[in-house]
């Protein structure tokens, strides 16, 4: 990995992360981050999607009509997402059917799009597969870190394995059932835009409105 | 002269500019062509792995539902688990079907095929289902000599997938034991609550038909008043309604009906 393509890597990770600074993918990182196992599973089959389209669409770029791009893009993505969710119906049968129609839906995830239209359409193979993969990890750490808060704060366990014994079953730890239900993903994910944000005061952008104000003591 | 190398053939159409029509129809039809082999070679050889996990959770349902009813654990452990017998109804004869191993039997395979099922006529197909397998697989679970417990497969349409599930009913073939869906791809966090343990719990008690035999079971919308009517789910009619009426197709006439009249009065030729 040359020194360029390693810094383009790390930057898609923190500093250019498709959650936390494009706002990409939301919709699925809301519904699968209830428990880690599940947030888990999703990452990794985003991130081969998300490397497999951004290398095949990079392969046929110089001889894509314009006029049929994004048909073409939509199609390769569509067929690498039956796949994957093929495979995992034969493999990893119970997680599928907690994952429901989320995996079919990385279709129209907006993060796998964006990277073909973005990057892919424009760069050669490698470069395009390490933008899948550091799009994909850094789609997948936001999920992990939002799925283990979740997992452990709502029930307790991680992965299935008690952490924090509940009063349930005879503990101490009164589990928050917020964390089970859509919003507290929000919540997640806006306390860690904001934390990063604040690391990194680059990422804030300008305000797209400006409330004007009029000078009181000037006009009376 | 023509070139006839394919090679060439190849070269050529990548050298055309990308805007042209011979190009564009090109990439279009071999992106189809590679994106539609990869799809079906998928699906194609993992059909029989994801076929085999179907089935182990069918019957880890069945099974989970079966020692969820009050006293049939204990039935179960007493008598063994393989005195669940299971056998095959022919719809034709409401008689079973000995001619046919019910082990090798699929239902599934016979639901589309016009030689081994019939069709229906759009004002008695109130399951949506289009044919009616001509034989359905029967599971019986005996005490003592009397019968406790009959388990039947039933399907139909819902509001956009065919939801199936297994009904079980008490031995006075008339109470529900138990409802269990263990197939359906209704619209997930609306349609697909039928598949909530706390909806299902709603079934066990219901009473199938009145005294008359008229099939009444019935699911409404608010608090069920009589001992016929089930809570249906806000926002979920379709699917719940479905369920309803797939249950009216499958204990009426064309269904089991004639066969659980004739388990009633006992005259059986097994």
């Amino acid at each position: 990995m040359s020194g360029g393509n390693m810094k383009t890597f790390l930057t898609q990770l923190l500093d250019n992360n498709p959650i936390t600074l494009q706002i990409l993918g939301i919709c699925s990182a809301l519904a699968v981050t209830t428990s880690l196992g599940t947030a888990l599973t999703m990452s990794a089959a985003l991130t081969v999607v998300l490397m497999m389209s951004n290398g095949t669409i990079s392969l046929i770029r110089n001889h894509l009509p314009s006029s049929i791009r994004l048909i073409v893009q939509i199609t390769i993505i569509a067929s690498l997402v039956i796949v994957a969710d093929q495979i995992l119906l034969a493999f990893a049968f119970e997680m599928s059917q907690r994952l429901s129609i989320f995996v079919g839906l990385i279709v129209t995830n907006c993060l796998v799009l964006g990277r073909a239209e973005g990057f892919a359409m424009r760069n050669p193979i490698w470069p395009s597969l390490l933008d899948g993969l550091a799009n994909g990890l850094g789609y997948s750490a936001v999920l992990i870190v939002v799925g283990t808060i979740r997992e452990l704060l709502g029930t307790g366990m991680l992965l299935g394995r008690t952490i924090l014994p509940t009063v349930e079953t005879g503990g101490w730890f009164e589990p928050l059932g917020l964390m089970l239900l859509a919003p507290s993903a929000f919540f997640i994910i806006g306390l860690l835009i904001w934390a990063i944000r604040t690391l990194r005061p680059a990422q804030i952008e300008e305000p797209e409105f400006r409330i004007r104000t009029t000078d009181v003591s000037r006009t009376s | 002269m023509v070139e006839l190398n394919p090679i060439m053939w190849w070269r050529r159409l990548l050298s055309l500019p990308n805007e042209s029509r011979t190009k564009t129809f090109a990439v279009a039809f071999l992106v189809a062509f590679f994106s539609a082999i990869a799809v079906s070679v998928t699906a194609v050889a993992l059909r029989p792995i994801q076929q085999a996990n179907l089935e182990r959770q069918r019957t880890a349902q069945m099974e989970a539902m079966i020692s969820a009813l009050p006293g049939m654990a204990d039935i179960l452990r007493e008598a063994g688990a393989d005195t669940m017998e299971s056998f095959l109804v022919d719809f034709a004869t409401a008689n079973t079907a000995t001619n046919v191993n019910p082990a090798s039997y699929n239902f599934r395979d016979a639901m589309t095929d016009p030689a081994s099922s019939i069709s229906l006529s759009r004002d008695v197909d109130t399951a949506g289902i289009g044919r009616r397998p001509n034989l359905m697989p029967v599971y019986m679970l005996r005490s003592k000599g009397e019968l406790a417990l009959v388990v039947l497969p039933v399907y139909g349409t819902g509001y956009q997938s065919t939801i199936h599930a297994y009904l079980a009913l008490k031995g006075d073939l008339n109470t529900v034991a138990a409802l269990q869906v263990y197939e359906q791809g209704e619209t997930p966090g609306l349609g697909s609550r039928i598949t909530d343990a706390a909806w299902q719990a709603l079934w066990p008690g219901r009473k199938i038909a009145d005294d008359d035999g008229v099939i009444r079971i019935s699911v409404v919308r608010g608090s069920a008043t009589t001992v016929f009517e089930v809570d249906g789910i806000t926002g979920a009619t379709r699917s719940t309604t479905g369920v309803a009426n797939l249950l009216h197709f499958w204990l009426g006439d064309l269904g089991y009906g004639p066969f659980l009249t004739r388990l009633k009065r006992g005259d059986l030729e097994t």
